[in-house]
Formats: C-alpha cells, structure tokens, sequence
C-alpha cells in the first residue's frame, strides 16, 4: 500500500518517468514489428541468393534493385498493378458516395443503423471463402454467365478489379459516411435557402468538407489493391501483379533479396501517394 | 512542437543504424558444404511424433476420406503421432524445409539435389531400413537420390505428367502435347499448365520431338539458346492459357466447371475430377515425370520416428496404398500384390521407367554431359518462368 503510494506520488513529480513507463511496451512493439521488419527487408534487398543451395549470401550489392527498376517484366507489372488499384479504387468511390450519403442523411436512425450492419456483414466472412465465391459466380456456367446471358468476363484482370472493389468496399463506405456524418444539415438548408440547386450545393458544400474522408477510403482500397496476390490468384487467370511476384520469389523461387527489391515498389508508391495526398492538405482534417 | 520535430530524423536514423547493425551481426552466414549432418548408426527409442512434408495425397490418415487411410496403422504400430503439411510445387517445398520444423520430406528430383546442396538433408542409413531391400534395383542410388555413393532417401514412387483432355470439347483425343503448344490457339482461354519453372521442361521435351535442330538431349540441360526456344513456344502459349495451376484442387475444379479443357495433369487429378468427362493420355512426344524420395532432415527434431516411417512407408502394403492412391507406380518390387492396376502405370518396367524425363534441377554444368557450353541453371530459369507468365 505504502509502496503504491509512494510510487504514484514520485511518478506524480516526474512527468518524463511517468511518460517512459507508458510509452515503453507500445514503442517497443513499434520499433521491433515495424521499423525492424522494415530494416530488414530494406537489408536484404542488398544482398544475393547463391543460386543452387538457396541460401542468402551477405555480399552488398545494388543488382536486385537495379533489376527490379530496370526490368520490362517489373515496370509491365507495377503499372498494371497501378491501373487495377486505381480502377478498384474509382470504383469503389462511385459506389461509396450514393450509399455512404444515403445512410448518413436520408434514412431514419433505425434503418440507418440496419445499413451500418448490412455494410459491415460481410467483413464477419473470410477474405478467401468471398474470393472463392466470385470464382464460383464467373466460372462457365456460372451465375455471372446466367445474368448475361454467357458473356461473363470469365477470369482475367476485369474479374480481378470486380472482386477487389467488392472486398474493400466496407473501407471505403465506412469513413465516407462517418465524414457526411460531419457535415450539418444546417449547411445544406441554408445551401438550398439560398437558391442554390442541389448538384451546386453538393459541389461546394458537401464535397470539399467530405474530400478528407474519401482520401482516407481511398488510401484503404489503393494500399489493399496495392499489395493483393490471392484473389489475382483466384479469379485472375493467368495474371500477375506486383504481390504474385513476390510471393513466387519468396516461395517458388526461394529468392528472399529479389522479393524484397519487389516488395519496395509498393511502398515507394505508397510514399508517392501519401506525399501527394499530404500536399491537398487533406490530411490534417482527417 | 518544433524542437520534438526537428528530433524526430535523427532518432529515426539511430534506430535504422541500431537495426543494420544488429541484422549484420546476426545474419545468416555464408552457404554451407553438400549434405548435412551424419546418418544415424543405430535407432534409439521413437519419440512419439513425427512431422511430415509431402505431395497432397502422400500421407493420408482418412480426414479427407475414411477409406484413405494408412497413417494410423502406423501411429498404432510405433506410437509415433504424424502431423502433416502437404505443397504444391517442388520449390515450395524447398523453402518450407528451410523452416526446419519438419523431420521427413517426399522430394522429387527437382528438389532432392538442391535439398543435399543446402544441407537441409542428412545421409540415409540404408541398413537401418529393412524395407529397403524390397525396392526395385534401377531407383536405388541415382542422380536424384545419392550424392557420390551416399544415399539421401529411400524411394517412394514414380509417375508421368499426362495430357488431360475434356472429353466433350476436345475432339479428336489428342495424342500429341502439340494441342497445349503449336495449336493451343484451337482451345483460347481454356488451355491451363503447370505453374512452375519446372514446366519449362515440358516444352523442352515437345521441342527435343518437333524442332530436332535445337539439339536439346535432356530437357533440364539446355544451353542460352535452347532456352530461348522454349520461352517463345510457352510465352506463344501463355496467350490461350486460362489460368495456370500450382494447387490441385483449383485444377480439379477448372476441369469439373469447364474453364479449363485440356493440359498438363497427374493421375490422381483425373482419379478425383467427379464430373467424369475428362481423359489422361501420355502423348507421343513423352513426357516430364517424377521420382520421389523420402528424405530426412539434418536437423530432424525426431530423427527415430522418422527412420520408422521411412521403413514403414517402403513396405509393400503401405507403398502400394500410397502410390495407388496418388495414381503413380510403386517403388516396392511386393507392392503389386496389394493393388490391381500396377499394369498401367507400367510398375517395374525399367524399359519404360528410363523414357520419362524425370523432374531434375537445371544446373550451370550440363545434365547431358556438354562441356562445351555453360547450361541455364534454375534461378535463370525462374526468371525466365515470370517473363513468360508477363
């Protein structure tokens, strides 16, 4: 009791130990799962394979990444992958903003919250038993093939794109309707009040307030988009984007450097793509 | 705010140096010799488990079908608990023992040498293995399975990749691969392969028939040129496959809803497609193939257990349940009496056993004895299997 007592009270005088012992274990964490890992694959990236026995060889050289830069087959594959974050990104946008407007300013609490739900439904099934799902609806004969009457788009990129957009859909609805959550009614009767009809009132009323939260969606899908290789592995044919050749190269070909190198491009686009977001200044209103 | 700010990068780079620094001292050191370890001179005490990497099909305790069952006899006979991972391609399971967290590996020659090279493996003692001496003479000590005279595993089964066909499209039966090659365009988009660099091979196998020119002799030897020649004839097929396969429940299910109508197989692919329009053929050309070998691992956490299942799995009754369910021929020379079909899959016929090309890492010094030219070796063929996949 006495020792508790004290030690409340020295931590009550030291506000800099007080603040160590908090932020110790999550920093660590931080430091070792994040900043760690991070070095590491930066590391290895230098180094080589010895091509017969696989194991690592530490000798520093610039070659995987120079491949991975220079390379036809890489910048082929980073810009598909690219058009397909982009794309499920666009799409799930368009989608998002209808719906996410709706539940936050048109439906009653109730079916609001019923929305809410429905939105989050299908985050309780797996990733992979949803991939599989859309395999069985654009396989031949499937229900795809049924609704069009044979010209389901079959497995291939458009597959990939449609299966994508309806996985991070949640991410994306989610925040653009806890940001119309924010705008007040008030505005957009005074918007009308004032004559201004409503695609104008959207425009410079709704949008710019709103433009923070579709940014933050938008990161969600583009980053998910960025680095998926299983559903491009289901219903994608004979496709590949950046996260299949980092996964051959980490399992098939047993090349650890030459993933690494790899896996550098997302997060490179990932940087070019946050520094071009931090720029609109959207990210200080999130 | 400011002064926190400004501190921030050089904290930033004293954690990335701090973390560089740590990573070198403790990194992986360089490659080791051939082989690892030393083989056991006598067995002790099982240890009561024993973890094992296997083709799908190899180990089967009846979870996927009650009737497929042959691990629980012997986890009754050697108290020896199995736990059981199965992998798709050979380079999956190359990397999968690089966890160290199985004892047995079934390796097939594409991944057996690479296995020994690396040290992942140790030496068999043949002696230890009463079993062994029920095996066919030709599978004992060969290229896939011993490094000079040492043997690293005894020998499970072999078997043929075969031309899968969907009987209600494809018409007439094919006999040659030339419909997955030359005239894949007949079947745009539902042409499927192997999704492996290995597969480079099979196009070496319907070149060494079609374009003699090239000179190729052993599919798994081929010089800069010869590899060239492959990559054009996949990447002209890479335009009417569907999809490429590594998982062989996804092929299974490609044939049985129609999306793919013809390529490469395994016997027990066709054994399982339920929908019963699909045909196998071993065409004209020949064809890639495997032979397997039971391995242990240099640092097999349960090295006595896994000596008893090396045994147990030779024994005739246990061979020829494996092998039959995978659809391959047997390895014992008594498997036969415990199964019917050992015909087809021409068990014991070296004549025919030596025109299939069996699964065998490229290496820089050619497979087929030229010296005068530096082969392609396995990593040049991963590259190449990315860029034909695009």
């Amino acid at each position: 009791m006495t020792a508790a007592r004290r030690a409340s009270a020295y931590l009550t005088t030291h506000a800099r130990t007080r603040l160590a012992l908090l932020l110790a274990a999550p920093l660590t964490w931080l430091v070792l799962v994040y900043v760690v890992a991070l070095a590491a694959l930066l590391v290895t990236a230098l180094w080589t394979v010895d091509s017969f026995t696989g194991e690592i060889t530490q000798t520093w050289t610039l070659d995987n990444i120079v491949t991975v830069v220079t390379g036809a087959l890489y910048q082929a594959v980073t810009l598909r992958t690219i058009a397909v974050a982009l794309l499920v990104t666009v799409i799930d946008i368009a989608v998002a903003l209808p719906i996410a407007f709706f539940m936050a300013k048109v439906a009653s609490p109730r079916l609001q919250r019923v929305l809410v739900v429905a939105v989050l439904m299908p985050l309780w099934a797996s990733y992979l038993v949803k991939a599989y799902a859309w395999r069985s609806v654009l396989a031949e004969g499937g229900v795809a093939d049924w609704a069009t009457g044979g010209n389901s788009p079959g497995f291939g990129l458009p597959a990939t794109i449609m299966t994508l957009a309806y996985l991070w859909l949640p991410y994306v609805i989610l925040p653009i309707y806890a940001g119309l959550e924010r705008v007040p009614d008030s505005l957009l009767e005074a918007s009308s009040d004032l004559g201004a009809p409503t695609a104008q009132t959207l425009r410079l009323i709704v949008l710019p307030m709103l433009w923070p939260a579709i940014i933050a969606g938008s990161i969600f899908s583009f980053s998910l988009s960025l680095g998926d290789y299983i559903t491009v592995n289901i219903v994608g044919g004979a496709n590949q984007l950046l996260g299949n050749l980092v996964y051959t190269n980490v399992g098939a070909a047993n090349n650890l450097p030459l993933a690494a190198a790899i896996a550098l491009v997302p997060i490179v686009i990932m940087f070019v793509y946050l520094g071009a977001v931090r720029r609109t200044g959207a990210l200080e209103n999130l | 705010m400011n002064h926190n700010t400004a501190r921030r990068p050089a904290l930033l780079a004293g954690l990335a140096i701090a973390s560089v620094a740590l990573l070198s001292a403790c990194g992986t050191s360089a490659p080791s010799g051939s082989g690892g370890g030393e083989a056991l001179d006598e067995l002790g005490d099982t240890e009561g488990a024993v973890s094992i990497l296997a083709w799908p099909g190899y180990v089967e305790d009846g979870s996927n079908d009650p009737d497929v069952d042959w691990v629980s006899a012997f986890e009754d006979d050697t108290g020896c608990e199995v736990t059981s991972k199965t992998y798709g391609t050979s380079d999956e399971a190359f990397s999968l023992m690089k966890t160290g967290d199985y004892d047995v590996v079934a390796a097939s020659g594409d991944a057996s040498l690479r296995l020994v090279a690396a040290g992942d493996v140790a030496p068999v003692n043949t002696d230890l293995i009463p079993n062994y001496d029920g095996i066919y003479d030709f599978l004992k000590m060969q290229s896939w399975n011993s490094v000079d005279g040492v043997s690293y595993g005894i020998p499970h089964g072999y078997g043929v990749n075969l031309l899968m066909y969907n009987t209600d499209v494809v018409t007439p039966a094919p006999t040659s691969w030339s419909v997955v090659f030359d005239g894949s365009s007949t079947y745009a988009g539902k042409v499927t392969a192997y999704d492996s660099p290995i597969y480079i091979a099979d196009a070496a196998v319907y070149l060494m028939a079609t374009q003699p020119d090239l000179g190729i002799e052993n599919p798994y030897a081929l010089d800069e040129t010869q590899l060239a020649a492959a990559v054009d004839l996949l990447k002209q097929q890479r335009e009417n496959i569907g999809e490429y396969w590594s998982d062989y429940l996804k092929e299974i299910q490609a044939f049985e809803s129609g999306d793919s109508v013809i390529g490469t197989t395994w016997q027990v692919i066709q054994n399982s497609v339920t929908t019963g329009n699909t045909a196998v053929v071993l065409p004209d050309e020949g064809s890639t193939g495997w032979s397997d070998t039971w391995m242990i691992a240099s640092e097999a956490e349960h090295p006595n257990c896994a000596y008893a299942w090396l045994d147990y799995i030779a024994s005739p009754e246990a061979n020829a349940q494996a092998t039959a369910f995978f659809g391959e021929a047997p390895s014992n020379q008594a498997a036969c009496d415990f199964r019917d079909d050992c015909e087809a899959y021409h068990a014991g016929d070296e004549e025919y056993a030596s025109q299939v090309w069996y699964w065998s890492t490229p290496i820089a010094d050619c497979l087929d004895g030229r010296t005068d030219v530096t082969c392609t070796d396995y990593s040049a063929w991963t590259t190449a299997w990315s860029e034909i996949k695009g």
